[in-house]
């Protein structure tokens, strides 16, 4: 068989390019949506006629991208049955739980009352129609949950046993499966790096409005609330990177290793960060780096002379417990996802500081440069977020359910490459043309702008709405 | 009965829910390009009233197959694993048509323009009549039976899964979902569009009765037991039934019939595997069945709690979604204005 068309390599390029595409969705779907809720909730307390504008305005983006994050959706989980079925045979007793608890539990809920609400403006009562935004906002974030300790039981499998006779793992406890350890972590850090996402595209949106000197009314307090958004979700994202940090080091210390390439065993200062590393590609020697000492120790044991186990001696520890084999993930792709990912977070938080210094007190910057700034900076949280998942997948590599399961083992032994090169080229024209289609509709849909707010009707005192959307 | 039993059972309902209710909305997207035109040709105003039909449901309608993949994986992994992977080009088609067809829905009226327009509506066709027919294949090719190798991987092509009976099933569901959505068109709609629909359904509904005839008596002979038979019988009569309500101009019933003709098909289907779950072909040894394809005790235990809780939740809270959107969509409430009486007066007249 030639390389090219081994059905391994092709059905892991094809589930890393479906699963990021999808995840440029799910994080706008989850910010937006907290996000309409919240300027909802806004206009029917105050009955300020701006915020109703808000609340539609990025109702309507949230829309735009609502439907293409349902659609691919679909593709992951036909996808572990379809490309994945050894995985899907070894794991399916635990890892299937929690796929169906999310369709039962949170995605339905979402599903249903997002229609109530797109279709429900008029048939609704105020509060009730409010109600439903809520509900499909807080399905969201209960969906990622699911979602999320599915993937931590990849990471570090919990409450099941091996079933020798069936050559299956089985769930024995789904309390230890939903307490995962790295799901707690992970939960907060990917729904608050969601937020950030969602934040940067509100403050690209108002940025563009406030550079043109229109729409102050109801694009001031979006950038404003952008802001504060990014701030606040910025901080608490770091601090529960952290967290998870110490989960990684505490149930995968390999992928620390592999974050840092570190590959000896380290103590105290000689446990150092490195910022920035010039070396052969293989990483196994440096030319140059800027090093901050202790900081690796510190990141791992939050001790500053804490001891990181390092890539040399892990390899031999997993050679004696799981057989000869390489343990070790690429290397020069864990090393520099996890800055990438701490780079542009950071760059991205650091953006928004400025942003509300140079907002202060009702303040307006006049140069031109601090809003393209803001306008671009909209990418740098949604491509931390990628880096970040490239990261936490590669950096479990060679393994699909770390010590259980290794991903060359997992793929399906009767699709053949062809197949999976057929549907990897399938998939990369479709979600191609649809990004740029969906790229330029929310563009569109931005440089629109927020539309003029309704009129209350003369006699009730009732606003009308649009009855119909589609 | 024992708990993979009743998996089996709850399996067959999560697929009976998407074929009742992903099925109508299937066939409303069918229905474009022949209830969403008028005398002088292709009609806007009609097509954004089919879309309206079916705009706020069915986002809902779909997350059933969501649901029932995930239940297949959690409850019968082997089952999940061996039909995904063997069935991979199938499954394949089946998504980029879901994918093309749900951004079609939000994508169509975003642009003025009817080039625009068009190039959504023709996915939006295509888009619901492929799985509506790839859906029946897949499930006659599981009564069928498929050769199945000892790790109970599929070993033939794709090209085996067109054998004539996978067809014939793939063309009932096909017709099913059509007349069922065109005749939930006539349930939801008012003025010319309603009657047009009606006629269609009348149409429609005698091919649909002829096919699907053939199919549940062949699946029956060949694949059935005695209990299959008597639940085909029901659907076969729930369908002339269904198609008699509709001729006299009946639409909640004709509806309602219909969706049980597509629930006692679907369930004859699930009853005639009995004990397995897809038979293998070659050797009988090699089938997958209820017993080895089911996930261990502790994991169906747990999902049957949860399904026992959320299920009634689930389809009250569905429920109320469809009685808030009871309301017939028309013309007027498309454009906003009154409806005119003349049959269309919405295009310019030189003559007036």
């Amino acid at each position: 068989m030639n390389d090219w068309l081994d059905p391994l390599l092709l059905s892991r390029w094809q589930f890393g390019l479906t699963t990021i595409y999808h995840f440029l969705f799910v994080p706008l779907t989850i910010g937006l949506a907290l996000t309409v809720a919240l300027f909802q909730t806004a206009w029917v307390r105050t009955g300020h006629a701006k915020y109703l504008q808000i609340t539609k305005f990025f109702g309507k983006i949230f829309l735009i991208n609502f439907a293409m994050g349902v659609v691919t959706g679909i593709v992951q989980e036909f996808q572990f049955g379809m490309n994945w079925s050894d995985y899907s045979r070894f794991v399916g007793d635990v890892f299937g739980a929690p796929l169906a608890l999310e369709g039962l539990l949170a995605f339905f809920l979402e599903a249903t009352f997002i229609g109530l609400w797109i279709f429900g403006w008029d048939r609704l009562p105020k509060k009730l129609h409010l109600a439903t935004i809520w509900v499909t906002a807080l399905a969201s974030i209960l969906s990622a949950y699911f979602i999320i300790a599915a993937n931590s039981f990849m990471q570090n499998p919990v409450g099941y046993q091996i079933n020798e006779a069936k050559g299956r793992a089985e769930l024995t406890d789904i309390w230890a499966l939903l307490t995962n350890k790295v799901a707690l972590a992970a939960f907060p850090h990917t729904i608050f790096a969601c937020f950030m996402v969602s934040a940067a595209l509100i403050v690209c949106a108002a940025a563009w409005h406030l550079s043109r000197n229109q729409h102050f009314d109801t694009m001031r307090p979006a950038l404003k609330f952008g802001l504060w958004m990014m701030v606040i979700a910025g901080t608490l994202t770091f601090l529960s990177g952290d967290q998870l940090g110490l989960a990684m080091v505490e149930t995968q210390p390999m992928k620390m290793a592999a974050a840092e390439a570190l590959y000896n065993t380290s103590t105290g200062a000689n446990a150092s960060f490195s910022i920035f590393t010039l070396g052969t590609p293989d990483g196994v020697s440096e030319l140059f780096s800027i090093r901050i000492p202790y900081l690796l120790s510190f990141l791992s044991t939050h001790t500053f002379d804490g001891t990181v186990e390092g890539i040399n001696d892990l390899q031999a520890q997993y050679t004696q417990l799981y057989g000869p084999g390489d343990y070790t993930p690429t290397i020069w792709v864990t090393y520099w996802a996890f800055r990438y990912m701490i780079a542009f977070g950071v760059l991205a938080v650091m953006t928004a500081v400025g942003g509300l210094w140079f907002t202060r007190k009702g303040r307006m910057p006049r140069k031109r440069w601090i809003w393209k700034v803001a306008i671009w900076s909209m990418p740098l949280p949604l491509a931390a977020m990628i880096v970040g998942w490239v990261f936490t997948e590669m950096g479990r590599q060679p393994w699909i359910v770390f010590s259980l399961l290794k991903t060359r083992d997992a793929v399906s032994p009767n699709t053949t490459g062809l197949e999976v090169l057929i549907s990897l080229i399938a998939f990369t024209l479709v979600y191609g043309t649809l990004a740029v289609v969906e790229f330029r509709l929310i563009k569109k849909a931005i440089q629109k702008g927020p539309e003029e707010a309704p009129t209350p009707d003369a006699e009730s005192g009732e606003i009308k709405h649009e009855a119909t959307v589609y | 009965m024992d708990l993979p039993t009743l998996w089996f059972g709850l399996l067959a309902f999560f697929f009976i829910g998407y074929f009742v209710l992903d099925g109508f909305d299937f066939g409303v997207g069918m229905s474009i390009p022949f209830l969403g035109r008028d005398a002088r040709g292709p009609n806007d105003t009609d097509r954004r009233v089919l879309i309206n039909t079916i705009g706020p449901i069915w986002d809902l309608n779909e997350t059933w197959v969501i649901v029932a993949g995930a239940a297949m994986f959690a409850a019968f992994p082997e089952w999940y694993a061996t039909l995904f992977s063997g069935f991979y080009l199938i499954f394949l088609v089946i998504l980029l048509a879901l994918i093309l067809r749900g951004v079609s829905f939000e994508y169509r009226h975003q642009r003025p323009e009817i080039a625009w327009k068009r190039r959504f509506d023709r996915m939006i066709v295509v888009g619901s009549a492929v799985p509506a027919f790839l859906w029946g294949l897949v499930f006659a090719n599981v009564v069928r039976g498929v050769s199945l190798d000892a790790g109970f991987n599929y070993t033939g092509t794709v090209f085996d899964l067109f054998s004539p009976y996978a067809v014939l099933g793939g063309l009932t569901t096909l017709l099913l979902f059509f007349t069922h959505g065109v005749v939930f068109v006539s349930l939801k709609t008012e003025g010319p569009i309603r009657e047009r629909a009606r006629q269609l359904a009348s149409r429609s509904g005698l091919l649909t009765i002829l096919v699907a005839a053939v199919f549940l008596v062949w699946t029956t002979v060949s694949f059935g037991s005695v209990w299959s038979g008597i639940l085909s019988g029901v659907a076969a009569v729930t369908l002339i039934a269904g198609w008699l309500a509709n001729q006299r101009k009946a639409e909640g019933w004709s509806f309602t019939f219909l969706a049980a003709t597509i629930a006692f098909a679907v369930l004859s289907l699930f009853v005639s595997l009995v004990p397995d779950v897809m038979p293998a072909t070659n050797d009988p040894a090699n089938s997958l069945t209820i017993a080895n394809a089911s996930s261990s005790g502790y994991t169906l235990t747990l999902m049957s709690w949860v399904a026992l809780v959320f299920v009634p939740l689930i389809l009250a809270y569905q429920a109320f979604t469809y009685w808030v959107f009871r309301k017939r969509v028309s013309r007027a409430s498309i454009t906003g204005a009154p409806e005119p009486s003349a049959p269309d007066v919405a295009g310019p007249k030189v003559s007036a």
